[in-house]
């Protein structure tokens, strides 16, 4: 052991520290508010301190694991995206099965492996000096690059067959072609083999795969229907295509997952996979709809709605807003934001901005007859 | 221990003006690499074949590249602390350097009477904010070899102060090949 | 104790001084004060911000903040925490400790340090100043094209953010040129790169991140001013620009940014394990090659931010690919860390707390990460809160603890005080638990299908209890960094004195007192060892792979035994920041304000080269001058 010098004393003795109250704070010509604090503090605190001492680690590292733990227990968890309704889902939620097995396998065992060594390796108080010094072990450094490699590997591989799956042509030979059109805030959904459009609610036929072209009038927009699958970007300019085939008869919740504004959260939107009976008659009416009240159409064309809105079969041909064709069938209105009752309606054409922020529907300040006109007309066309 | 000793043995600022060549490589390459990403989809001209004059803008370049042999030459002259030659080299850099910049205005000038604008199309976008940016690096530079020059005219610029001509010549030739880049991508292939 | 007389005389020194010591100072010790000050207060903005997001959150069809206010806040949440705290509480660090422990008295350019400093005060104020113009900016924190377009944020909003973004970006560029230079060119005699500490090594490859990353962004951001100011079309459709473009140069910069983010926390917890186990780094030259192994196959993996944009199948492969192989470099230092601390003496000291919690934490996040790395997987939780919950897992668990860890750890060193291990427990538990309270259960709410950056939802999805446990979380979170807080002020007002070494470390900051002098080393000191300290006071081990018969670095002695002379302090560097502002802001208000700012900027760069670096009244150290100089 070699002899310390003064300096070096200085320098490594630990009972060279002495608690040094209230005096020569940190930087002169301090506050006497800081010192104030700082003796507040101190009186305050040193109970916390020896309790904040307590030794158990293992006991302390369960209750900070605790909250992850009660986070899986909440009501109702629907894990929308592992529970996938068609093809394109399932081809998803496999993939993502397999990593959770894998993650939460590594996680398991690297966390252990830390929390060993640090209860195992933890200083005594019998024990002074330094353990052996070791620098490495290049073996085990190689090994330990190469398992993770030949895992990652297991990964990539069903990783890059899936997305040459998913990005690949459609299944079957004859998918219907739905063309969606991102908007601020709602969809538009074409479907140009059966002539007709409309908005905010996708209908599909069960069992038959489907293929979307989705682009944006505006900014950047992203169909998410988790149920049904991954996401995909509308850019405005360019074209991205979708493909996937429902399996199961139900309606399914999507939304807008790409920032595109103040009502970015508003942008919601209701798939209904039918079966092929709904399908059709949805589809039937669509195509042909019902004449509609002509005393009711000509209160929309007056109001100004026509500017922006069209119902097949009048002269209402406006391209901005979204297509009212049936839309008294819908469930819901404003892009799934609020359920298809005359109240809500009636609340959407009295002031739409209080409804949904930002909304480019104008307020068109209409008296409470011709709102009442209105929903009515509307709530009309089925 | 020598305070300005080094641990690669390379003065700092030179070091320095290296590492920062390095970003601006980063920097000048994404104004290119847009250049290219956005050639020819232009929906509107002009385009680069209708309006590019490639033999003036060769001339400029020439003398973009002369500029460059007078800086080394310069150079030289301060560390061989050759007063006269320094003030007469310097000067070369800085007439030839404003010589190009002249040539750049004389050139955008003649394209935004021709109806090529920054706002005209991506051609004009891509080309007006790649040339200018460069062009503000040569004024740079321009404006530092006056400096340069001042000094020596004052007398302050021997050669204990080769060093900071040295840095200033990395600068000066670096914007040089930058150029050259330029005139390669945008001018000679088309 | 005559020699303790002198060591507290030298702790009062070095920060005491008025307003104008701090303006003009070149030390790169009170810079690193400067920046890490600064970066706190911030933490609490950023903090408060995110309070006030998850309150709207906690409910569903909350109504605490309206639809706009909501975007703004998460813009100004992300931009500060990234670009306002934990960018600049690493460079307090790097300021503060790699000239000490590369044996240097300061970096390369003290000046251009300053400069850098003040640059980013200034561009972090114009940015804040935007809430005062009742315009804050509301397109997320990477501002995707076109939304940012004139046409659809004609508001001032997005321009504040531009222009401060620019103007810090500059800092942070003439930070990496300063301090690549003084890691390369400023190393003691003897301190090869292999020798250099891994946080120095750390420190470097993010600067050389840093030169080549930030240009891409600054073309971005040329591009979108240019469009918003001048009326060109880089980000318009249908002039057939795109906005894809933006994602593009905003990725190639944004994902080495992360990189940059999470390395100085590597090089923290590479330092603070060995300390606290008391026994070398587990494979230093792996950990040396990983970090650079990620530096450089971080700019190759960009569009795994992109999967869902439509890149086609092979693009998404190649960067899927590549992705995963990054985790490779990224994965080994874990073990390596496990395998530092196994066959330890472990010291159960804050420090070491928030270095294991650093790993234990960046853990999930990276295994979040590697799932991410999968695009068929990607396009379900992209865009989702579980992005969310695993930039967090790296971002706070990662880099927020890691950087505490170094708080905790170089806190003596840079005080001169002690600070309070029970309330930094207290701190770390409460953190700790906060944290996992926070953002474990976003996880579950993106499985979930529910999408970031929504100000509401709707009340039967199913997603509010997990949002009401995040909520409560982050207000654990807030009362620990009051608990920090109060620790810190409590260290400065009475905390015990600080020895040079408290922690019986390897490295070259602990030879000499705390705070350090001014001049830094009295001696600049030879270096032998990876661990020079370490080899002088515990002597050559069975183990030790260097050289047996040599002696280490030894303590400093107290004063310097040859004169020591230090740059003179300088105001030029405060002004030509000064100037680069008002250009900023000047785009705002008008030419005339921007014209104003150039010729500040040129006086005082002219100024400031002018302006020799050592002259009339600098500090100087040691015996009077003997001959020379």
């Amino acid at each position: 052991m070699r002899q310390r010098t003064e300096i070096q004393r200085h320098f490594l003795d630990p009972c060279a520290v002495r608690r040094v109250p209230l005096t020569r704070p940190l930087v002169t010509g301090t506050l006497p508010p800081f010192l104030a604090a700082g003796a507040f503090f101190d009186r305050l605190l040193t109970p916390l301190e020896t309790l904040s001492r307590e030794r158990s680690i293992f006991r302390k590292t369960l209750l900070a694991a605790l909250p992850m733990l009660l986070a899986g227990c909440g009501t109702g968890p629907d894990w929308r995206t592992l529970r996938p309704v068609s093809d394109f889902g399932r081809l998803g939620s496999d993939v993502y099965g397999d990593l959770i097995w894998w993650t939460l396998g590594i996680f398991v065992v690297v966390e252990l492996l830390l929390l060993y060594a640090l209860l195992r390796y933890r200083s005594r108080r019998d024990e002074s000096g330094a353990p052996s010094q070791v620098h490495g072990f290049t073996a085990l450094e190689i090994a330990w690059t190469l398992v993770p490699a030949a895992i990652l590997f297991f990964i990539a591989i069903p990783t890059v067959r899936t997305v040459f799956v998913m990005q690949g042509p459609p299944p079957g030979g004859d998918p219907m072609e739905i063309t969606v059109i991102g908007h601020q805030w709602w969809w538009e959904f074409q479907y140009p083999e059966l002539g007709f459009v409309t908005a905010n609610e996708l209908h599909v036929p069960v069992g038959r795969t489907v293929n979307l072209t989705l682009t944006s009038a505006d900014v950047i927009h992203s169909f998410w229907v988790p149920r049904i699958g991954g996401k995909r970007d509308l850019n405005p300019g360019s074209e991205n295509r979708l493909w996937f085939t429902p399996t199961e008869v139900g309606q399914y919740h999507g939304q807008c997952a790409e920032l595109c504004g103040t009502s970015h959260a508003n942008m919601r939107m209701r798939v209904f996979v039918d079966d092929s009976a709904t399908f059709a008659e949805w589809a039937a009416a669509m195509s042909a709809p019902a004449a509609p009240d002509s005393a009711g159409a000509m209160t929309f064309l007056i109001s100004g709605c026509a500017a922006c809105h069209t119902i097949a079969g009048t002269p209402a041909q406006g391209k901005v807003g979204p297509n009212l064709t049936n839309v008294g069938r819908r469930t819901s209105l404003a892009a799934s934001l609020i359920p298809n009752t005359p109240e809500h309606l009636a609340g959407w054409l009295r002031t739409p901005d209080s409804v949904k922020p930002g909304a480019l529907m104008p307020d068109l300040n209409l008296d409470e007859q011709r709102i009442h006109d209105l929903v009515r007309f509307l709530e009309g066309l089925r | 221990m020598d305070p300005h000793a080094t641990t690669f043995g390379v003065p700092s600022r030179k070091m320095a003006m290296w590492v920062f060549i390095a970003s601006e490589c980063m920097f000048f390459g994404s104004l290119i690499a847009t250049y290219l990403s956005y050639e020819g989809k232009s929906i509107v001209g002009p385009t680069p074949a209708e309006i590019l004059n490639i033999p003036l803008t060769s001339v400029s370049t020439f003398v973009l590249l002369m500029s460059s042999l007078a800086m080394v030459l310069a150079l030289d002259a301060v560390q061989s602390g050759d007063r006269r030659m320094t003030r007469i080299w310097l000067g070369g850099v800085i007439l030839l350097g404003g010589l190009f910049i002249g040539g750049q205005v004389f050139e955008f000038s003649h394209f935004y009477h021709e109806g090529l604008t920054l706002q005209q199309n991506l051609f004009g976008a891509t080309f007006f904010v790649l040339t200018g940016f460069h062009g503000a690096h040569v004024t740079v530079g321009v404006v530092w070899m006056i400096t340069l020059l001042v000094m020596s005219l004052r007398g302050t610029l021997g050669p204990e102060r080769s060093l900071d001509v040295e840095v200033a010549g990395l600068y000066w030739h670096f914007v040089d090949v930058v150029w050259i880049v330029i005139f390669t991508v945008v001018y000679l292939i088309q | 104790m005559s020699s303790h007389a002198t060591a507290e005389a030298g702790h009062e020194s070095i920060y005491a001084g008025g307003l104008r010591s701090w303006l003009t100072t070149v030390d790169h010790k009170r810079i690193g004060i400067l920046y890490g000050v600064t970066a706190l207060l911030y933490f609490v903005v950023g903090g408060v911000e995110a309070l006030i997001i998850r309150l709207q959150l906690a409910s569903a069809d909350g109504m605490v903040v309206g639809a706009d206010t909501f975007n703004q806040l998460f813009t100004m949440h992300g931009t500060t925490m990234i670009f306002l705290v934990l960018m600049p509480l690493s460079a307090a660090l790097f300021n503060y400790m790699i000239p000490l422990m590369i044996g240097a008295r300061d970096v390369a350019f003290p000046r251009l340090n300053a400069f850098s400093f003040w640059t980013f005060l200034f561009g972090s104020l114009l940015l804040n100043l935007s809430f005062f113009a009742g315009h804050p900016p509301d397109a997320g924190w990477f501002g995707y094209a076109n939304l940012t377009s004139k046409q659809y944020s004609p508001g001032m909003g997005i321009d504040f953010w531009l222009l401060s973004l620019q103007i810090m970006g500059i800092a942070s560029i003439a930070s990496a040129v300063n301090f690549t230079v003084t890691i390369l060119n400023m190393r003691a005699p003897g301190m090869s790169l292999m020798r250099t500490p891994l946080f120095v090594w750390m420190a470097l490859i993010t600067q050389v991140l840093m030169l080549l990353a930030f240009p891409a962004i600054t073309v971005a951001f040329i591009f979108l001013l240019f469009d918003r100011f001048f009326g060109t079309h880089f980000y318009i459709p249908t002039a057939g620009g795109t906005p894809i473009l933006w994602q593009h140069l905003f990725w190639i910069f944004g994902h080495p940014e992360v990189y940059i983010l999470i390395l100085p926390s590597f090089g923290v917890v590479s330092e603070v394990l060995p300390t606290f186990s008391r026994k070398p780094l587990f494979g230093a030259p792996f950990m040396i090659f990983s970090g650079i192994l990620i530096g450089f196959l971080g700019f190759g993996v960009w569009s795994h931010h992109m999967f869902a944009t439509g890149l086609g199948a092979v693009a998404d492969t190649a960067f899927s690919l590549g992705s995963m192989l990054i985790a490779i470099p990224t994965g080994v230092k874990v073990f390596n860390w496990i395998a530092t601390l196994w066959g330890g003496r472990i010291r159960f000291k804050t420090p070491l707390y928030f270095a294991v919690g650093m790993v234990a934490l960046f853990i999930i996040g990276g295994l979040s990460g590697i799932m991410h790395a999968s695009p068929p997987v990607d396009i379900q939780q992209t865009d989702s809160y579980f992005v969310v919950a695993h930039l967090h897992y790296v971002f706070f668990g990662g880099t927020i603890f890691g950087l505490f860890a170094g708080i905790y750890y170089w806190w003596p060193k840079i005080t001169g005080r002690m600070i309070g291990e029970g309330l930094g427990k207290l701190h770390f538990w409460l953190m700790f638990i906060g944290m996992n309270l926070t953002f474990f259960p976003m996880h579950f709410l993106g499985m979930d299908g529910m999408p970031r950056r929504i100000y509401t939802y709707a009340a039967d999805l199913g997603w509010e209890r997990w949002n009401e446990v995040a909520t409560v979380g982050a207000f654990v979170i807030a009362v620990s960094v009051l608990v920090f807080f109060v620790n810190a002020i409590r260290s400065a007002a009475s905390g015990a004195r600080a020895v040079g070494d408290p922690w019986d470390a390897a490295t070259l900051e602990w030879t000499m007192s705390s705070p350090p002098p001014e001049y830094n080393f009295a001696v600049v000191p030879a270096v032998n060892s990876a661990r020079p300290f370490w080899l002088h006071k515990h002597g050559p081990t069975r183990d030790i792979s260097t050289h047996t018969k040599e002696e280490g670095t030894p303590a400093q002695p107290e004063t310097p035994p040859v004169r020591v002379d230090l740059p003179s302090p300088s105001g030029w560097p405060v002004l030509a920041a000064l100037g680069l502002a008002l250009m900023g802001g000047g785009a705002l208000v008008g030419l005339w304000l921007v014209l104003i700012g150039v010729a500040v900027l040129v006086f005082g760069v002219y100024r400031w080269a002018f302006q020799p670096l050592e002259r009339l009244g600098h500090p100087s150290f040691g015996p009077a001058s003997t001959g020379g100089r």
